[in-house]
């Protein structure tokens, strides 16, 4: 559905001819695309104008890097703007010095409060603490009985009551009862409610008040609207937030909310949640949230991993190879190889823009297995010359490797794809050779 | 209070803020291509989304080049002609067919499915229909116990069995007790799903596939639950949700709040599908039929 932003850059940056120096129109073009790419990963309105006006203060006669091409140039200061703006990772609840440490959830409904809640307290339990949740939601019917059910599958008690039927007297009473039982983190559920409901704005600000918590932890849904703004603006004027947490960054929305709601509060984002189930929450990465925003995969931590691999030496030696068109099966195998050792291969793939448009790689690591085998029951003589691999040869080499002739032909045919391509970098004059296989 | 002033009610706050910001542009009297962009601002504000928006704002261009639109008030005339031709006429959901009528209500987590379900149940039993509520939101903690409350609070019915059981076999029982019963109205819940998560969905595709087993004809409606404060990644749910099972109406809800819900134009214009329920509060009767005269009408005045 959407077209990379990296795509749509290189496609504008085409038809320069001259490097050096950044131009102002082409990088009002440029940032033409960035607008609407946040827009579209839902970035407050007010927020992209700010941020598209303070880039292009920066990116305006910006000599652009050896290594680079203008659109990447351009897209690695909108990258660097943005990762500054979502700050560095701040994944650490601060814990107070007197226990317990008393975490608020606040948000609005249905942002994932009692669920986070709960991954919150499994977090705490694993690294050693003795964690309480107080179901202090008494407006959603069966909020407690949620509640219940998710600490008992963490083995953490909840402190509830089905007399009180005020949320602030509760919550002091949980405190009592933490301390009483040793408890060094009160987890504190509170009721969705609308930042402009004044009335029950007011009550969390006196549940604030009596129990004075650590840290108040506002609760956002990451598919949120150009409304994060306000919602967040709401909560953290009237009740104070210390942190976020974003909520359900496990579909496919863009999490543009995460930007808003960090501009608009300037508190970090700590975790994020990335499923239903209750180990899913992770620690909050910039540079991942910033290039899923942009839609352009994780390039530039591809890159950087590529170079880690690589040895630059190594790099030229493949370079060279390409050039002289004598890649080889026994080429592809170390390819193969190097990018295996760069990690879980889903993982590599999902950093790739446009990865999904490409036909003919699968996501299988097994595939991988089978290529090396198929490779390894080759003939010295036909990994060099794939020509002569005639149909007995083929059935011979899937026997060998324990595959099919099927298999054996996908192989051999992504080879000559591979080499036909590698062949275009040669043929293209100014086209930079990858330093690695552009898989 | 009528109906009107009620949806104006609730849609006050939704007003306040897109109306002050659209009178104060119409209120200005002259009108060049920079009320146009601005209009767009508020357009994109609202989360009706870059597509629309510019859709919109091109066609009041044409007018305001052919001086169609030159003052305030035909430049808003248009803009209300605009956005209603993309969201076409109300189609509030209309009961049809045999007995029982079967509505399977869908959404990502969080939106209000049960909440939503819940209202709708009181609604139909205060119209003097029998409801029966199927707990088929197997997997949340306490779900079936929130349905429960819902379902004493309407005077529904309540088919239920026991948290991490087969959902399709609770739609199943549940339209089949209906029919027993000569109830008139079945409204299924569902778990709240991703709708990127391929098993989830096929779990969903086989209650859809049960519900048409048991009862030739149904589900009649298939409602997915949008939340207004979603942004345009509710096109994205409403585009696979109709892919995986057909929807056949949006339930729009939590339109009390400061979110404008713009979506729906989106949702409507790429996919057909039309906003049948408003959820404007937390009261039993905070839900409403969607009017597209009204919802624009209360936007602008």
């Amino acid at each position: 559905m959407f077209e990379s932003l990296t795509e749509k850059l290189e496609s504008i940056f085409k038809k320069l001819r001259s490097r050096g120096l950044l131009k102002e129109e082409d990088v009002d073009a440029a940032l033409k695309e960035v607008r609407f790419a946040l827009l579209e990963a839902d970035v407050n309105f007010r927020v992209v104008k700010d941020f598209i006006q303070k880039v292009k203060e920066k990116a305006v006669g910006k000599e652009v890097l050896e290594s680079l091409t203008p659109g990447q140039q351009v897209i690695k200061i909108v990258n660097d703007e943005l990762c500054a703006l979502l700050g560095g990772a701040h994944s650490k609840i601060f814990l107070s010095p007197n226990p317990p440490t008393i975490i608020m959830m606040v948000g609005l409904h249905g942002s994932g409060k009692t669920t986070t809640s709960a991954k919150l307290a499994r977090l705490f339990k694993k690294e050693g603490r003795r964690p309480m949740l107080v179901a202090a939601d008494l407006q959603r019917p069966a909020a407690i009985e949620q509640l219940i059910t998710l600490g008992s599958q963490i083995d953490v008690p909840v402190f509830h009551s089905k007399e009180i039927k005020d949320p602030v007297t509760l919550c002091a009473d949980s405190l009592r009862k933490a301390k009483l039982d040793a408890r060094d983190i009160l987890i504190l559920d509170t009721a969705g409610r609308l930042h402009i409901d004044d009335s029950l704005m007011a009550e969390l600000k006196r549940i604030k008040e009596t129990v004075s918590p650590k840290e108040v932890i506002f609760v956002a849904d990451a598919m949120t609207g150009q409304d994060a703004v306000n919602s967040a603006k709401n909560f953290n004027e009237q009740i104070g937030v210390d942190g976020i947490i974003l909520t359900k960054m496990d579909g496919d929305a863009r999490g543009g909310a995460a930007i808003s709601i960090r501009e608009i509060t300037g508190k970090p984002i700590k975790f994020i949640g990335i499923g239903e189930k209750i180990e899913m929450l992770e620690p909050f990465y910039p540079e991942r949230v910033a290039s899923r925003i942009l839609g352009m995969g994780d390039v530039l931590s591809l890159i950087e991993q590529a170079q880690k691999t690589f040895e630059q030496n190594e790099a030229e030696k493949f370079q060279e190879k390409i050039l002289a068109d004598s890649f080889t099966f026994d080429d592809l195998k170390e390819q193969l190889k190097k990018i295996r050792n760069m990690g879980p291969l889903e993982n590599l793939l999902g950093m790739i823009p446009g990865f999904k448009k490409m036909k003919g790689l699968s996501v299988d690591e097994k595939e991988f297995v089978r290529m090396e085998a198929i490779i390894n029951s080759m003939t010295l003589s036909e990994r060099r010359n794939h020509n002569i691999l005639n149909g007995s040869r083929r059935r011979r080499i899937a026997m060998g490797s324990g595959t099919t002739a099927a298999d054996v032909n996908r192989v051999v045919k992504q080879y000559v794809e591979l080499k036909k391509m590698l062949k275009m970098f040669k043929g293209k004059k100014g086209l930079k050779l990858p330093k690695f296989l552009p898989f | 209070m009528g109906l009107f002033d009620r949806l104006k009610e609730g849609l006050s706050k939704t007003r306040k803020g897109f109306v002050e910001k659209v009178e104060s542009i119409f209120s200005r009297g002259k009108i060049d291509e920079d009320t146009i962009e601005e209009l767009e601002e508020i357009l994109i504000t609202s989360d009706i989304g870059i597509h629309a928006t510019e859709e919109i704002a091109n066609s009041l261009r044409e007018k305001f080049k052919k001086g169609e639109a030159k003052e305030s008030n035909s430049l808003k005339e248009s803009l209300k002609k605009e956005m209603g031709l993309i969201l076409g006429s109300s189609a509030p959901i209309v009961l049809f067919g045999e007995k029982p009528f079967v509505i399977l209500t869908v959404g990502v987590n969080g939106v209000g499915k049960t909440t939503t379900i819940g209202k709708l149940a009181s609604r139909f039993a205060s119209q003097g229909h029998s409801v029966l509520l199927a707990a088929a939101d197997t997997f949340r903690a306490a779900a079936i116990e929130q349905l429960e409350i819902w379902a004493k609070r309407a005077g529904a019915l309540l088919v239920k069995h026991q948290s991490g059981s087969d959902p399709a076999a609770v739609a199943f029982d549940a339209i089949e007790s209906a029919k027993h019963k000569n109830i008139d109205i079945v409204i299924i819940d569902t778990a709240g799903r991703l709708h990127t998560k391929s098993p989830l969905m096929e779990e969903l595709k086989k209650v859809k596939r049960v519900v048409e087993k048991t009862m030739p004809g149904a589900p009649q409606e298939v409602l997915l639950v949008v939340d207004a404060t979603t942004g345009q990644n509710a096109l994205r749910q409403a585009q696979l949700f109709n892919e995986a099972i057909g929807v056949t109406g949006i339930a729009l809800t939590k339109l009390d709040g400061t979110a404008k819900g713009g979506i729906v134009f989106a949702i409507k214009k790429e996919l057909g599908i039309p906003v049948r329920l408003i959820g404007i509060g937390e009261g039993i009767d905070d839900l409403r039929d969607f009017d597209t005269k009204e919802f624009i009408g209360a936007l602008f005045d």
